[in-house]
């Protein structure tokens, strides 16, 4: 321990424009391999869309639809809705536990973008969101789901499914960085999400809801996406209305909560 | 700017809500040199570390770090720091050498540089066997000195170290001094804080004591040491009964004739003028047939400076300068 610093000639990468997305990806594949580290971190995107698959397409499929295969249509862009919401607890429980950890503070004090490790974290959860989505539709069509459109529509189905949720990720990052404890943040984010995934268009139908939840399952952003993937994967209606309004949504999320996030991070306290 | 300070706080405020942290202070670094910043917790340490490190904005006053202003271009003070926290701020679920390969690629390094720079450091740092183990493997100890690593994988001028050695063992704490004073061999400059006085004193050219968020003495060791009285002479008799023989030994050799204290029952202290007094007192401890489980000459603790300086007792119990 008592060798010197040994100080060499090294030029660093000249800093530019590029450096937001560099930094990004360096802290991105920090969560991947967290990720790979602790596999049973991706429970809530894997075992337990398939449990909610079996578990709702046998109890409701045959009271909602008359058939569990006609449900399915229904049910699995419905329960790709719900679980991109539930599972979007994961990434404020990650920011809340680097706030606590310290970690944060390395990384203010580092010559990079404050925006990078809120950036980082989102992108690395990009592969939870393809596999829960993969996850989703090999169960379903276990089941006898079928993609009937084409395989262009349903590539655009999933990017549109993962665009909303990084765009949604930033309310429960918000809520990471400002929460007190990891029990807070879940507590919080999971009060929300209950009533944001069950009054939408994710189980049943919103017209059987007395008016007044109707009209909200009908602006509920999930239910927008829920109804775009229904329309690209199973062709139930037209799909350009859906998906704008579901693309203005995502718009309207990251408006509202990516700049609050942020003045949250950077809150220097 | 004024000539090679690499850190200078002029006047610094920070108030969070009623808590006054920082009642203005002033600080200085010399290019080169190891500040210690001494106070007990919740002196306003950490605040003014977090000030200059731009993790905080202060309420008042100014501040530069290697010639820029904390405030105004926070970009290049970040550029030329290292910040070693009072809990490691390295990553638990990575291995050692993955978190300087992150923080080296955050800083720009390109990656063959970045994996030698890695290696160095976990070299030097005596973690070479654990690089590629996961941090949840590693001791407080050895963690304490990957996040110092880590603060250290850019080169920075100047290093900010608050409370390195709280809660390491006194074997370990030695070592960080010796990696310490290796950092400053190779030029940086350090700012240190600690709660003990025995720290500061190894290592700091100059101390600055704060207490309640204000400066209340600025010296070097050997003359703040000479306000306090020099040592501090701790004698525990193995039978509680001779306790009279051992006081009449103390009051022979205390400096002045100061009073001696009982910190902890059966334990007794009194300040000393120097260590020339140990052989003596051996020697009468010796004559008189007193057996002791207990003889130590120790600095000041960090109580006794404050005693002194303030004239106010702190309400924690005395550290010693021993490990928490």
């Amino acid at each position: 321990m008592t060798t010197a610093d040994v100080t060499r000639e090294v030029t660093p990468i000249p800093a530019g424009p590029l450096d937001l997305l560099r930094h990004s990806w360096v802290l991105a594949k920090r969560s991947l391999v967290k990720t790979w580290r602790t596999p049973e971190g991706l429970i809530d995107v894997t075992l337990a869309p398939i449990m909610f698959t079996l578990l709702f397409t046998f109890i409701f499929g045959g009271a909602i639809a008359g058939s569990t295969s006609e449900y399915l249509v229904f049910l699995i862009p419905g329960l790709i809705g719900q679980n991109i919401a539930f599972s979007s607890v994961g990434i404020g429980i990650q920011l809340n536990s680097d706030m606590e950890k310290g970690i944060f503070d390395r990384f203010r004090s580092l010559p990079i973008s404050r925006i990078s490790p809120l950036l980082g974290a989102a992108l690395g959860d990009i592969v939870r969101y393809v596999l829960l989505i993969g996850i989703m539709v090999g169960t379903g069509s276990v089941l006898g789901y079928r993609i009937t459109t084409d395989p262009l529509s349903f590539l655009a189905g999933c990017l549109l499914a993962i665009l909303f949720a990084l765009s949604l990720a930033w309310a429960p990052m918000l809520v990471g960085l400002v929460a007190r404890s990891e029990r807070a943040v879940q507590g919080i984010v999971f009060m929300t999400l209950f009533p944001l995934t069950f009054a939408s268009n994710a189980f049943v139908d919103p017209s059987t809801m007395p008016s007044w939840l109707e009209a909200f399952s009908n602006a509920n952003p999930l239910s927008h996406l829920i109804e775009s993937l229904r329309a690209l994967w199973s062709g139930t209606g037209e799909w350009q209305g859906p998906v704008t309004s579901t693309l203005v949504w995502c718009a309207i999320l990251v408006a509202i909560f990516a700049p609050l996030a942020i003045r949250a991070y950077n809150r220097k306290t | 700017m004024a000539i090679e300070l690499a850190v200078e706080a002029r006047g610094l405020v920070k108030n969070f809500k009623e808590t006054k942290a920082l009642r203005g202070i002033d600080l200085a670094v010399p290019r080169g040199s190891i500040l210690g910043v001494l106070g007990p917790n919740g002196a306003g340490k950490t605040t003014a570390v977090r000030i200059l490190a731009t993790l905080l904005r202060p309420d008042g006053g100014a501040a530069t770090v290697g010639g820029f202003d904390v405030e105004r271009h926070p970009a290049e003070v970040r550029k030329r720091i290292g910040l070693t926290g009072q809990y490691a701020s390295v990553d638990e679920e990575l291995t050692g050498r993955e978190n300087l390969l992150m923080i080296a690629a955050l800083l720009n390094l390109r990656s063959a540089d970045a994996k030698v720079r890695a290696r160095e450091l976990l070299e030097w740092f005596d973690l070479g066997d654990a690089a590629d183990r996961t941090l949840k493997t590693y001791s407080g100890g050895m963690r304490r000195r990957l996040d110092l690593a880590a603060s250290l994988t850019g080169h920075p001028e100047v290093v900010f170290l608050d409370e390195p050695t709280t809660g390491l063992d006194p074997a370990k704490r030695e070592d960080m001094w010796d990696v310490v004073r290796g950092i400053v061999a190779n030029g940086t400059s350090v700012l240190l804080t600690t709660q003990y006085l025995e720290e500061a004193d190894a290592l700091a050219d100059d101390i600055v004591v704060i207490n309640h968020g204000e400066v209340i003495a600025h010296d070097t060791a050997d003359r703040l040491k000479r306000v306090v009285g020099s040592q501090t002479l701790r004698v525990r008799p193995a039978d509680p009964a001779q306790a009279p023989l051992v006081h009449e030994i103390l009051a022979r050799v205390a400096t002045d004739g100061a009073p001696i204290d009982e910190h902890r029952p059966g334990e007794y202290s009194v300040p000393v003028p120097g260590d020339a007094v140990l052989t003596d007192v051996v020697a009468s401890l010796r004559a008189q047939g007193v057996d002791v489980t207990e003889l130590s000459l120790q600095l000041p603790s960090l109580d006794e400076v404050f005693f002194t300086l303030t004239g106010e007792r702190q309400r924690q119990p005395a550290t010693d300068g021993e490990a928490a």
